[in-house]
């Protein structure tokens, strides 16, 4: 919103302030200012010009050479404004003056010399009228400085209007004018109102239909309205704070919208016999007056004439009941409506207007008759033919209700931490216009009616009126008094913290973030299928409506967007997937970490076993135990076959490790191995730490014995067992030495070592022991190399 | 000449024609082993007459001792010689080839989130962690936004296919459950992922990081909230941040306040990253309301508070230079394998 301080200045006597530390204090106390504009700065030398001779230019159709009257000598000037005619006073720019669009110099003009210029409202910044020059009342005399007539210095300073939400009361300039009473600790001037002086019987018919949606009705009807053209200073006014001038009428309700903040309308009052409030029974079309057909459905509140609508209610009237430029009598409507109401109705239409977005703040409904016996006042005192020619009608349907509350002077204390007395207090809050009383250190504060909507309704809310106004800046700042208590973090962020570490640092993975939907448009790229799941209901691309059920697919999405970015990367993300509902029909919402690991220089196999000691790495480091893997039937489309396997600790599933299927592969890189793991966090989170034991490590040299074996199908753990059912004591440690292909069968060889703390073993003393493991191999099925 | 003078003789010719060192060897064994030409000599002593047998074993020792210091002194300069080739023939490495070391990384949003972390927990914040999906009440109920309450409509929102749910639009949603889990006094932080239904651009995502604090205890006023405002920023930017506060308007707090800290850039001079106004809105903040206590099961007569919110998002912009919020998101390698831990 965009505020005038000349028009403040009616209200306030700002004499001798400055008014730039003024409004930055507005913006600590109020709200914040986004800009601040130093109205005619770019205006100098612009004065009343009389034209005293008027010729037309030998070559040109459109120019004029003039005779121009600047009050201290005649100035030559060529001009091609189509109203410049002789005897005219005009606004003329003396060479060396200046008007926004730059300097003026003496120059040549189509031959001719130009010492000035005449010129437009437009060309002078104070309204967008660019038809012709400005043709000044015949009384001004010659030379005067046009800022001597019109208000055309002004400062002008725009507030950010979201932070205005909470404050109905500063849609207007009356309301910022009491800020500043506020802040300068100034009288706040009363509104100049006029009488509504009617003495017939005349009143128009107001019915209210949805009491609900509308909080008073204020009406009246005058006529005689001859002027049609509104003054000048309220002309600038209003293009100052971004509004047009259209013609006295429809000025009028801008300005009383702009001083008060609230909205009017003003019907043609031929066109209104009586006034009726309500929705519709079915849609509809209306016209609106900016001539665009409408879909009205049946919550949007209409004002009706003879069960016509004339108008949707707060947000814009139609065009048949418009006032025109010949209008001389007006029904003038000042109402407060449900703000919900307007909100809704003015988003569905896509129609927000200047009174929409006032409605939508819940305006004090107290102010609507204060609101027309303004507009009479300014009417009356521009046009006096113009007679008010029917009674008030008021339908005051919802009565605001008055709020008090009570606190004490510990109260502030509390809030604050610093002292503020109590007549700081008490002159705050009368300034903004509380109602206070004070006894002892209790106060009872009745909050007045522009507040009351919906901004102050308890008493934290008080605190902010007295600390706002002290100043934030004048806080004395201190640190708490509240003990400290040792913290401790959980599980799973210590889990999520060092696993990150390890990855990132042992492992050289690089950390990233994707979406918690599925990306349509990339996974049908790579073949992935979008697994039915929790959806996304106004998600503006359905495509992407799933959300995740797992981690890994817009990993690979990732992986394949770089697959140029190094032959050989690992991608790693921690965040939530969603697997389906539970029982109470919420979200089953889970803590998962997803690993991807892409290489074209190692094979799928190697790659693999590189993923595997990862997790084992985790498990070890974390938990300093080892992880069993399960080999499962595939659960997503894009996981191996043959090679997808549970990962788990002490028999709890905390995750799984699958090798791609190759149909999703070769979309990703045909060249490429791609190997996924994916940990649940929170089981994770769950398993036990074992204890490390130390083991002093033998004095005796040992006996190690190489086995060559063919598992002819069988998996590892299965084949340790040949020795780990013996619970050989000096038996210390399996490792494997190598796995190789003979004859087409995968052959793998460990080396078993032997060691005792009471002697040296020799290679007789284990004999035995080997003899019952290749007794137990065979019996396995597994076949020994010799 | 004796047999001892002819053996001398020859083995000076051989060793003056030994160029490797691997030979020094073959000639120690050919002349010093058990079956070596000297230890032949010393077998012949038997056959001396005993008289001159002292006088031959002597010789014989001489002999020995001369060829085993000949023999030592040849290897060790053939050794020389063969390192001074070694040394000649050697590679000088060139360190500056670019081979690439292949970093790993850490998202820019852990990055600052554990810097943060690490401050608060130094002042005893507990660092808490909740869930994506919420439901109404918690996003928006219990922070005193009730419904058709134009903040819903500010904040749009991703609405969920199960009852009720949706993605938390704020990570205060998430102050309701805290206060229900530790009562009062508190202090804890809690950072999260939040979502918004809204179009992205270099400057919007729909996906972005918070990170919410509050302080709860008996007598926690405005002036503690703008003192530890103050500290906790000036640790996170490790210089004297200067704040001040603004009214703002955000229904679970009241009095509610936007922060603003002198300009990083210019100190508060005015420049085009501030607007020329000397100060960047850092992060809204205030007095938790007494509504929000009381749904959080705290007695607002009892307690104050204050909470406050940054945007991790907007931090991680801050401080690395991000121009295009989109990166963060974008799993782009080419720009996230560049943030290490500092």
């Amino acid at each position: 919103m965009l505020v005038s301080m000349n028009w403040i200045k009616e209200y306030v006597d700002l004499t001798g302030l400055d008014l730039e530390k003024l409004i930055m204090q507005f913006t600590l106390s109020t709200a914040e200012v986004e800009d601040i504009y130093f109205k005619g700065n770019d205006v100098k030398d612009v004065v009343v010009g009389e034209i005293v001779s008027f010729e037309n230019h030998p070559e040109s159709k459109k120019l004029h050479i003039l005779k121009v009257d600047g009050g201290d000598r005649l100035y030559d000037c060529v001009c091609g404004a189509p109203n410049a005619c002789l005897g005219a006073k005009v606004a003329f720019v003396k060479a060396g003056g200046r008007v926004p669009g730059g300097e003026i110099t003496k120059c040549k003009v189509a031959g001719y010399t130009s010492e000035g210029m005449c010129c437009s409202e437009a060309e002078l910044g104070i309204s967008d009228e660019n038809s012709g020059i400005m043709i000044l009342d015949a009384s001004l005399k010659n030379g005067t400085d046009l800022k001597e007539i019109f208000d055309i210095d002004d400062v002008v300073f725009e507030v950010d209007n979201k932070s205005l939400t909470n404050r109905p009361d500063l849609w207007g300039h009356y309301g910022i004018a009491r800020e500043f009473s506020a802040l300068t600790k100034r009288p706040l001037k009363p509104l100049s109102l006029g009488e509504i002086d009617y003495k017939g019987d005349r009143k128009i018919d107001v019915e209210i239909k949805r009491t609900d949606l509308v909080y008073r009705y204020s009406c009246l009807e005058i006529s005689s309205i001859r002027e049609n053209v509104s003054p000048m200073n309220m002309r600038i006014r209003l293009y100052y704070c971004g509004m047009r001038g259209i013609n006295l009428l429809a000025d009028l309700t801008n300005y009383i919208m702009l001083e008060l903040g609230q909205p009017m309308h003003a019907f043609d009052a031929t066109k209104i016999e009586n006034i009726k409030v309500g929705t519709p029974e079915s849609e509809l079309t209306f016209k609106t007056l900016d001539d665009i057909e409408r879909k009205i459905d049946k919550d949007t509140l209409l004002i009706y004439n003879n069960d016509e609508p004339v108008a949707i209610a707060g947000i814009m009237g139609g065009l048949d009941s418009e006032i025109v430029d010949g209008t001389n009598s007006v029904v003038l409507e000042s109402a407060n409506f449900d703000g919900v109401s307007v909100r809704k109705s003015s988003s569905k239409l896509g129609l927000r207007t200047d009174a929409s977005m006032r409605y939508e703040k819940i305006l004090d409904p107290e102010i609507t008759v204060v609101a027309i016996k303004r507009f009479v006042k300014l009417l009356t005192e521009i046009d006096e033919n113009a007679k008010i020619s029917s009674l008030l009608s008021d339908e005051y349907t919802n009565q605001y209700d008055e709020i008090k509350l009570s606190f004490n002077k510990s109260y502030v204390d509390r809030y604050t931490g610093i002292e503020i007395s109590n007549e700081t207090i008490l002159e705050t809050l009368e300034s903004l216009g509380f109602g206070v009383e004070l006894e002892n250190d209790e106060f009872k504060v009745t909050v007045p009616s522009w507040r009351a909507t919906k901004d102050v309704t308890i008493k934290a809310d008080i605190i902010e009126e007295i600390t706002r106004i002290y100043g934030y800046d004048n806080f004395e700042i201190t640190t708490t008094k509240s003990p400290l208590y040792p913290v401790r973090d959980s599980n799973l962020k210590s889990d999520k913290e060092r696993i990150f570490d390890m990855l990132v640092q042992r492992y050289r993975l690089n950390e990233v973030h994707s979406y918690i939907w599925c990306d349509g448009i990339k996974y049908k790229k790579l073949g992935i299928d979008i697994e039915k799941n929790v959806t996304i209901l106004n998600i503006p691309t359905p495509e992407n409506g799933t959300l995740r059920n797992s981690m890994i697919p817009s990993l690979l999405t990732f992986a394949y967007e770089n697959r140029q970015f190094a032959p050989s990367f690992g991608i790693f993300e921690a965040g939530r997937v969603v697997d389906g509902v539970k029982e109470d029909g919420t979200c089953n919402e889970k803590r998962h970490l997803g690993i991807v690991l892409f290489d074209k220089t190692l094979s799928e196999k190697d790659l693999y076993f590189k993923a595997v000691e990862i997790v084992k790495y985790i498990a070890d480091e974390l938990r300093h135990t080892s992880v069993a893997f399960t080999r499962i039937a595939p659960k997503h489309n894009w996981q191996h076959p043959k090679n997808t396997s549970h990962i788990s600790i002490d028999n709890k599933v905390i995750g799984e490790i699958a090798t791609l299927h190759p149909s999703n592969l070769s979309k990703i890189d045909k060249h490429a191995s791609v190997v996924a793991v994916e940990i649940d966090l929170d089981a994770f989170a769950e398993t036990e730490k074992k204890a490390l034991e130390f083991k002093e490590p033998s004095k005796f040299p040992g006996v190690s014995y190489d086995l060559s074996l063919v598992p002819n199908g069988k998996k590892y753990s299965e084949i340790e067992e040949a020795w780990k059912s013996e619970n050989i004591a000096e038996l210390e440690g399996v490792k494997l030495v190598d796995t190789y292909m003979l004859d087409k069968e995968l052959s793998i060889t460990v080396r078993l070592s032997f060691s005792s703390n009471e002697k040296t073993l020799s290679m007789e003393e284990i004999q035995s022991y080997i003899d019952k493991i290749i007794e137990n191999l065979t019996g396995m099925g597994v076949t020994m190399r010799i | 000449m004796s047999k001892a003078e002819e053996i001398k003789k020859l083995f000076e010719e051989k060793i003056n024609s030994i160029t490797a060192s691997e030979a020094v060897e073959e000639l120690r064994i050919e002349f010093l082993g058990k079956k070596g030409l000297v230890s032949g000599l010393m077998s012949e002593l038997k056959n001396v007459p005993n008289e001159e047998k002292k006088e031959f074993g002597r010789l014989v020792n001489v002999l020995k001792q001369e060829i085993e210091s000949a023999i030592a002194q040849k290897k060790e300069e053939l050794i020389k010689k063969e390192e001074e080739a070694i040394i000649n023939s050697a590679e000088q490495y060139d360190e500056s080839l670019p081979y690439e070391i292949n970093m790993g990384s850490y998202h820019p949003i852990t990055l600052v989130q554990r810097d943060l972390e690490r401050i608060f927990a130094s002042m005893g914040f507990a660092i808490e962690d909740y869930s994506e999906i919420v439901d109404d009440y918690h996003c928006f109920e219990a922070l005193n936004i009730p419904k058709h309450h134009p903040a819903r409509d500010m904040q749009d929102t991703y609405y969920l296919s199960t009852e009720n749910q949706l993605l938390k639009t704020h990570t205060s949603a998430a102050q309701n459950a805290i206060m229900k889990k530790y009562g009062a006094p508190l202090r804890a932080v809690f950072p999260g992922r939040c979502f918004r239904n809204e179009s992205t651009d270099a400057c919007h995502e729909n996906t972005f990081f918070q990170m919410e604090g509050i302080m709860i205890d008996k007598d926690i006023s405005i002036s503690n909230l703008i003192y530890f405002m103050k500290t906790m920023l000036s640790e996170v930017f490790q210089k004297d941040i200067n704040v001040r506060l603004r009214p703002g308007f955000f229904p679970f707090v009241e009095p509610g306040f936007e922060l603003d800290i002198e300009c990083l850039i210019c100190g508060g001079e005015g420049c085009p990253s501030c607007k020329n106004s000397g100060w960047l809105e850092l992060c809204p903040c205030g007095m938790i309301h007494p509504n929000v206590l009381k749904h959080g099961g705290i007695d607002p007569e009892e307690y104050t508070g204050f909470a406050f919110g940054l945007g991790l998002t907007r931090l991680a912009m801050m401080k690395y230079g991000i121009k295009d919020i989109r990166v963060f998101n974008s799993g782009s390698l080419k720009a996230l394998s560049q943030f290490k831990n500092e």
